[in-house]
C-alpha cells in the first residue's frame, strides 16, 4: 500500500511542476520575449484584426488571390485535410471540380500550366501559403477586377515570394493573407 | 535535388550531435558528476522528499519493473479521470466538455504508453488545463519511462550486480537534466518562430472579404516541443504538425524532425559506453540508417512521381507531385521526409496526411512501423534493437555451431524464450486485430477508402497502436466504441509486453558469470555483423508482414491505372 501511496504522491508531484509550473513560465517568458508570435501572430489593420499571418482564409471574390482548396473551408476552429486516397474515386472528381473551377476564374489558363498545389487540398485545411505559380496565374483576372495595370499586380506577387533559405531550404511559397494585403494597399493608394 | 541535401544536412546534425547528447545520457544514468549539479540536485532532492522517495534504495529487475507498472498505471487512472470531468474544470476557454468513457480510456492509454493516437480532435476534445496537466505531462513521462527501463536494461547487460538501479531516482533525473532543459529551449525557438503561447483561447477576426474567422491559439509551443523530443506525437491541433500554428515554417518543421531523431539515435552511443563497446554500437548506428536512407528515399520518390493519379489529370505546373494533403511550405520533400522520420523514430506527428499519400509512398511509414525497430522512440526503441541484436547472435551461433555470446554472457534457452515471445506480441497484436476488425460490422465501418486502401487504413490502424507511433491514416473513423477499446489493448499490451520482457532478460544476463571472449566468439563489432542484423531485421519483418502488404499497398499500386 505505501507503494501505491508514493506512486501517487509522486504522480501529482510531477503533474504540478510538469503540467502547470513549467507551461506557465514558459508562458510568461515566451510572451516577454515574442509577444506577437505568442498570441498567434495576429495582424491588424488600421487597429483590426484581420487575420493571423500564419492561418489561410477564404477568399472568394475575383477581386482577391485565393488560397488552395479547404477540406474545411477555412475554418478554423477545426483543421484537417480531405484525406482521400488517390485510388478513391472521390479525389479525381474532387481535383477535377477544383480544376474546372480554376479554369473558370481565370479564363486564358492553360489547363497544362496549373501547378498541383492549388487544386488539391492541404493537410491542415488552413494552408496560408500557394505556389508563385498559383499566384502569378492569378495576376491577370486580379488586376482587371482591381482596375490596376498587371505589371503593377504582378510586383506585387515578386515582392510576396519568399524563396528558398540560402537557396537551399524550404519551398518557394506565397503567403496569400499578406500578398492580399499589399493588393489593399495599392487599391487605397491609385483611390487617393 | 533539396530534399537530397535537407536530407543531408540532418544526418550530419544527427551525427554531430549523437556523441555529445550520448555521453550526457551516459552521465545521468551513470550517476557521474556534472556541472550543473547545484542547479539539478535542489530540484531532485525537493521531488524525492515531496513525494517520499529513496532514492539511494537499488532495485532488483522485478522491483523495478513494478515500480514502472505502478507509477504508469497510477498516472493512466488520474488522466482517465482527469478527462472525464475537464469540463467541470478551469481553464477552458474553448468550452469543451467533458470526454465520453471509451474515448478517455483510449486517450489516457495512448498518451501514458508514449503512443499518442488521437480519436478526438485538439480544437474540441480537450481543455487547455487538459492539454497541460494530462497531455504535456504524460508525454514528459512517457519519454521518462522509456528511457529509464532502457537504462535498467543497459544496467543488467553490462554490470557484475544482480540490482539495475533506482526505478525513481532514475525518472527524476532524465526528466530534470534532460528531457525539461532542451525543452524549454526549444520551446521559445518555436515561439520564435510564429507557435503560439497564451491562455488566450479564442481570437475572432474580420477577414478581408468581410467574413468573420475563430482562430484558435493556446499553450502550443510547450506542447510541440515535448512532443517531439520525448517522441510522442499528439497534436495540439486536428491537424497535428501540418497546422501552422503547430509547424510554421520549414524551419520548425527541421527542428522537430531533428527533435524526434536526437534520443533515439543519441541513446545507441549511451549504450556503447554503458556496455564499454562503442564499436558495436557504430555497427547498429550505421546498419539502422542505411535501412533508414533506403525507406526515406523511396518515400520521396514516390511522393514527386504521382503517376497515372496525376498524370491523368494533365496538370503540369511546377510544383508537380502528390499535393494532396500536404502543405505548400514543406512540399513533396520535407513531408515525406516528416513521415519516414515519424515512423521510424515511433513518433506519430504528421506535417502532411499520410492517408493521401501514394500506395508507395504510404507504404513506407507502414512498413516503418511494421519493422519498429529502426530506431524507435525514446528507449523502448533502444530496446527492440537489444531484442533483434540478441536474436542475430543467437542465430549467428546456431550457424556456425557455437554456445551464442553477447557482451561476455551466455545467451540460453531462458533469454531466448523471452525474445521469441517479446518479438511476435507486436505482428500478433497488429494481424489478429486487423484480421478480426475487417470481419466484423463495428470495424469496417471506420473504413472510409475503398477496396485495398480500406485495408492499408485499418492495417495501418494498429501497425501504429502496436508500434505506439501514434500517426493515423486519418481517414480512419477511429472515434468509436469499438475502435477506441481495440486501439488502446492494443496500445496497452504492445508497450508492456515488450518492456517487462526486456527487463526480464536484463535480469537474467545480470545474473550470469561473465565469460572472457574466446576466439570461436562470434564479433559484434564488424560490418558482417551489421549485414547480417540488417538482413535478420528484414527477413523476420518480411516473413510475418509480406502478406498484408501485398494485399495492402502494392495490391493498390498494380490496380492504379
Amino acid at each position: 500500500m505505501s507503494e501505491v501511496k508514493k506512486a501517487i504522491k509522486f504522480t501529482l508531484v510531477l503533474m504540478i511542476l510538469l503540467g502547470l509550473i513549467y507551461p506557465f513560465i514558459m508562458t510568461a517568458i515566451a510572451n516577454l520575449i515574442f509577444p506577437y508570435q505568442a498570441k498567434g501572430s495576429i495582424i491588424k489593420v488600421d487597429g483590426k484584426a484581420v487575420g493571423s499571418e500564419l492561418i489561410g482564409q477564404k477568399f472568394t471574390d475575383s477581386k482577391w488571390f485565393m488560397g488552395r482548396p479547404s477540406a474545411v473551408d477555412y475554418n478554423a476552429e477545426s483543421s484537417g485535410g480531405t484525406n482521400y486516397a488517390l485510388s478513391n474515386p472521390k479525389f479525381k472528381e474532387e481535383v477535377e471540380r477544383n480544376i474546372e473551377e480554376f479554369l473558370k476564374k481565370n479564363p486564358g489558363v492553360k489547363r497544362s500550366d496549373i501547378p498541383a498545389d492549388i487544386v488539391t487540398s492541404s493537410a491542415s485545411g488552413l494552408d496560408p501559403h500557394i505556389s508563385p505559380q498559383a499566384a502569378y496565374l492569378q495576376v491577370e483576372r486580379v488586376a482587371k477586377a482591381n482596375n490596376l495595370p498587371k505589371k503593377v499586380v504582378k510586383k506585387l506577387v515578386d515582392e510576396n515570394i519568399e524563396g528558398r533559405f540560402l537557396g537551399l531550404f524550404g519551398e518557394p511559397r506565397v503567403n496569400v493573407l499578406k500578398l492580399n494585403l499589399s493588393l489593399l494597399e495599392e487599391i487605397k493608394k491609385n483611390k487617393k | 535535388m533539396y530534399s537530397n541535401i535537407e536530407l543531408f544536412v540532418m544526418l550530419l546534425v544527427i551525427a554531430l550531435l549523437t556523441k555529445p547528447i550520448g555521453t550526457y545520457m551516459y552521465k545521468i544514468f551513470e550517476y557521474k558528476p556534472m556541472k550543473l549539479d547545484k542547479v539539478f540536485l535542489p530540484v531532485e532532492n525537493f521531488i524525492y522528499k515531496l513525494s517520499g522517495i529513496n532514492a539511494e534504495e537499488e532495485m532488483s529487475w522485478k522491483k523495478y519493473a513494478l515500480s514502472f507498472l505502478l507509477v504508469n498505471t497510477v498516472m493512466m487512472i488520474i488522466g482517465y479521470i482527469i478527462l472525464r470531468i475537464q469540463g467541470f474544470l478551469p481553464l477552458n476557454p474553448t468550452g469543451v466538455k467533458n470526454m465520453e468513457s471509451s474515448l478517455a480510456f483510449n486517450t489516457a492509454i495512448s498518451f501514458t504508453t508514449n503512443t499518442n493516437l488521437q480519436h478526438y480532435a485538439g480544437e474540441n476534445g480537450v481543455t487547455f488545463l487538459s492539454q497541460m496537466i494530462i497531455i504535456v505531462f504524460l508525454m514528459f513521462t512517457s519519454a521518462a519511462s522509456g528511457l529509464v527501463t532502457a537504462a535498467a536494461i543497459m544496467r543488467g547487460l553490462s554490470k557484475k550486480t544482480k540490482l539495475l538501479g533506482n526505478f525513481y531516482a532514475d525518472f527524476v533525473r532524465v526528466t530534470v537534466r534532460l528531457l525539461l532543459p532542451i525543452s524549454m529551449v526549444v520551446t521559445l525557438i518555436l515561439v520564435w518562430q510564429g507557435v503560439p503561447q497564451t491562455f488566450a483561447g479564442k481570437i475572432v477576426v474580420d477577414t478581408l472579404e468581410g467574413g468573420r474567422q475563430t482562430i484558435i491559439t493556446g499553450p502550443v509551443a510547450v506542447l510541440e516541443s515535448i512532443k517531439h523530443l520525448g517522441t510522442n506525437g499528439g497534436g495540439f491541433f486536428g491537424a497535428n504538425s501540418s497546422h501552422p500554428l503547430e509547424n510554421p515554417t520549414w524551419l520548425t518543421n527541421m527542428i522537430e524532425m531533428l527533435l524526434m531523431m536526437l534520443l533515439p539515435a543519441s541513446l545507441i552511443y549511451t549504450y556503447g559506453l554503458m556496455i564499454n563497446n562503442k564499436r558495436h554500437a557504430l555497427v547498429l548506428y550505421i546498419s539502422l540508417f542505411v535501412i533508414f536512407i533506403l525507406l526515406v528515399v523511396g518515400a520521396i520518390y514516390a511522393e514527386s512521381h504521382p503517376g497515372v493519379a496525376y498524370s491523368k489529370l494533365h496538370i503540369d505546373g511546377t510544383p508537380y507531385g502528390n499535393y494532396e494533403g500536404k502543405e505548400v511550405r514543406f512540399g513533396v520533400s520535407q513531408s515525406p521526409l516528416f513521415a519516414t522520420v515519424t515512423t521510424a523514430f515511433t513518433t506519430g506527428s504528421v506535417d502532411s496526411m499520410h492517408d493521401s499519400y501514394t500506395p508507395l509512398g504510404g507504404a513506407v511509414p507502414l512498413i516503418l512501423m511494421m519493422l519498429n525497430t529502426i530506431f524507435g522512440g525514446d528507449g523502448a526503441g533502444l530496446q527492440n534493437i537489444i531484442m533483434y541484436t540478441i536474436l542475430t547472435v543467437f542465430l549467428t551461433g546456431l550457424m556456425v555451431g557455437r554456445t551464442p555470446e553477447y557482451l561476455g554472457r551466455k545467451i540460453e534457452t531462458k533469454e531466448i524464450k523471452l525474445i521469441a515471445i517479446a518479438i511476435l506480441v507486436h505482428p500478433f497484436l497488429i494481424l489478429f486485430s486487423s484480421a478480426l476488425t475487417v470481419m466484423l460490422k463495428v470495424g469496417v465501418s471506420s473504413v472510409t477508402n475503398p477496396l485495398y486502401h480500406g485495408l492499408t487504413q485499418v492495417l495501418y490502424e494498429f501497425s501504429s497502436a502496436a508500434a505506439n507511433n501514434g500517426s493515423e491514416f486519418a481517414g480512419f473513423i477511429g472515434n468509436t466504441v469499438f475502435m477506441n477499446i481495440m486501439t488502446g489493448l492494443v496500445m496497452f499490451f504492445g508497450r508492456y509486453i515488450t518492456i517487462i520482457l526486456m527487463l526480464a532478460v536484463a535480469g537474467s544476463m545480470a545474473e550470469k558469470i561473465p565469460a572472457p571472449p574466446s576466439p570461436g566468439t562470434f564479433r559484434t563489432d564488424n560490418a558482417l555483423f551489421g549485414a547480417i542484423f540488417i538482413a535478420i531485421v528484414v527477413i523476420v519483418g518480411a516473413l510475418t508482414f509480406f502478406p498484408a502488404i501485398i494485399l495492402g499497398p502494392i495490391s493498390e499500386f498494380l490496380s492504379m491505372t
